[in-house]
């Protein structure tokens, strides 16, 4: 008795403390919500995020290496960065992004993680439709990615202001990637509503398809 | 499981009468009412919790091109446009915007869905689209709320364009000519 009581509480105290683990993320952003229901793909994940001022950063998933590594090799060569190969190194590492203008990008790889967690990230340029920065990270990536479908991912927070999206679509644009997805939080479609029937008729499947 | 316990009732004859012993209460107490509130505590945050896992919202951009005759031609008669504001406010007017503005009207997300909805009952359903045109103040929130709204509302037909400074002017002016950069 007193050991299945034991257990039910065990069980109950960790789930209790695991569901409040979160994970610490370099950047907080709070995502839109939407009706969608589309599950986000998995796989081949190039992130670009806008945090809540509108500041830009590009990433590519941990799992691509091979492509991270052709992605600092191009920028480097398109923007004479004269990076070193540990530079190249630090560009790889798990969990790396971007944050910054390509005049600092050098000294920011050059970080530790714990420099690169106090340092204010003065974001990627793009808003500057002359120099917008995203583009070239965009047009490496797209070489990078040559031959496999990428996964583009907007990751957008609430307060950033329009022009901050509007840079990253036209560097998107610019580099004809043309298809995109926005990660938001899901949301119930409101009752009495046009999708609301559909979703009635043809079941959940009317919000997948967007 | 769950034990009674007996023996102090059958214990109870042997004694004589009038012989009080003081009765040795038990301190175990009945667990199982108690654990299988626990268990069903468990099942239910177990079954019940789904992840919140984020989704995503496609959006397909059209090709930039230079030669108008190219690009899609909206017919103004069935064009709604909208245009997104700071404080989340929202402007919009049907068709063409004329030059007196006498069609710009302001509205809010509450109201935004029966205006689009109207129009969209109002007009042909292959003239019906809704342009939409995210001002410089307007947070990225709102551009995603009323992507959508387009799904929710079943529009079929949508598009993102910038904002005009002909537009712009005209909002400005809505604002109360509110110096435009306040207020970050």
């Amino acid at each position: 008795m007193t050991a299945m009581c034991d257990v039910a509480f065990l069980l109950l105290s960790f789930f209790i403390l695991a569901t409040q683990f979160k994970p610490d993320e370099a950047l907080e952003v709070v995502t839109p919500k939407s009706v969608s229901t589309r599950q986000l793909e998995g796989k081949d994940i190039v992130l670009v995020t806008m945090d809540r001022d509108g500041k830009v950063y590009f990433s590519i998933d941990d799992n691509n290496p091979d492509e991270k590594e052709i992605v600092i090799e191009e920028v480097d060569k398109m923007k004479n960065l004269g990076l070193t190969d540990a530079e190249k190194a630090a560009f790889k590492n798990r969990g790396s992004f971007v944050g910054v203008p390509f005049s600092q990008l050098k000294s920011y790889l050059q970080m530790s993680p714990d420099q690169i967690k106090d340092l204010n990230h003065p974001g990627i340029p793009v808003t500057d439709t002359l120099n917008n920065e995203l583009q070239v990270w965009m047009r490496a990536t797209v070489e990078a990615f040559k031959g496999k479908k990428m996964n583009l991912m907007v990751k957008g927070d609430n307060e950033a202001k329009y022009p901050s999206f509007k840079g990253i679509i036209d560097a998107f644009k610019k580099n004809e990637q043309f298809k995109f997805s926005m990660v938001t939080d899901p949301e119930g479609v409101p009752e009495g509503t046009e999708l609301a029937r559909k979703i009635e008729k043809m079941g959940a499947k009317a919000t997948d398809e967007q | 499981m769950a034990e009674l316990d007996t023996s102090q009732g059958g214990g109870h004859k042997k004694k004589g009468p009038g012989v009080k012993k003081a009765k040795k209460l038990s301190t175990r107490v009945d667990l199982t009412p108690m654990v299988d509130l626990g268990f069903l505590l468990i099942t239910f945050f177990v079954f019940t919790t789904t992840m919140s896992e984020p989704t995503a919202v496609r959006l397909y951009l059209p090709k930039d091109t230079e030669r108008p005759e190219e690009q899609n031609k909206v017919k103004n008669s069935g064009a709604l446009t909208l245009l997104l504001n700071k404080n989340d406010n929202i402007f919009y007017y049907e068709g063409e915007l004329l030059p007196d503005g006498s069609n710009f009207q302001s509205t809010n997300w509450k109201d935004v869905r029966d205006i689009i909805l109207n129009k969209k009952k109002s007009t042909r359903p292959e003239d019906f689209v809704v342009i939409i045109k995210p001002g410089p103040e307007s947070t990225y929130r709102n551009t995603v709320d009323m992507l959508d709204e387009m799904f929710i509302n079943d529009v079929k037909r949508y598009a993102l364009v910038d904002i005009t400074p002909q537009d712009l002017q005209f909002v400005v002016a809505s604002e109360g000519g509110g110096s435009a950069p306040a207020g970050n």
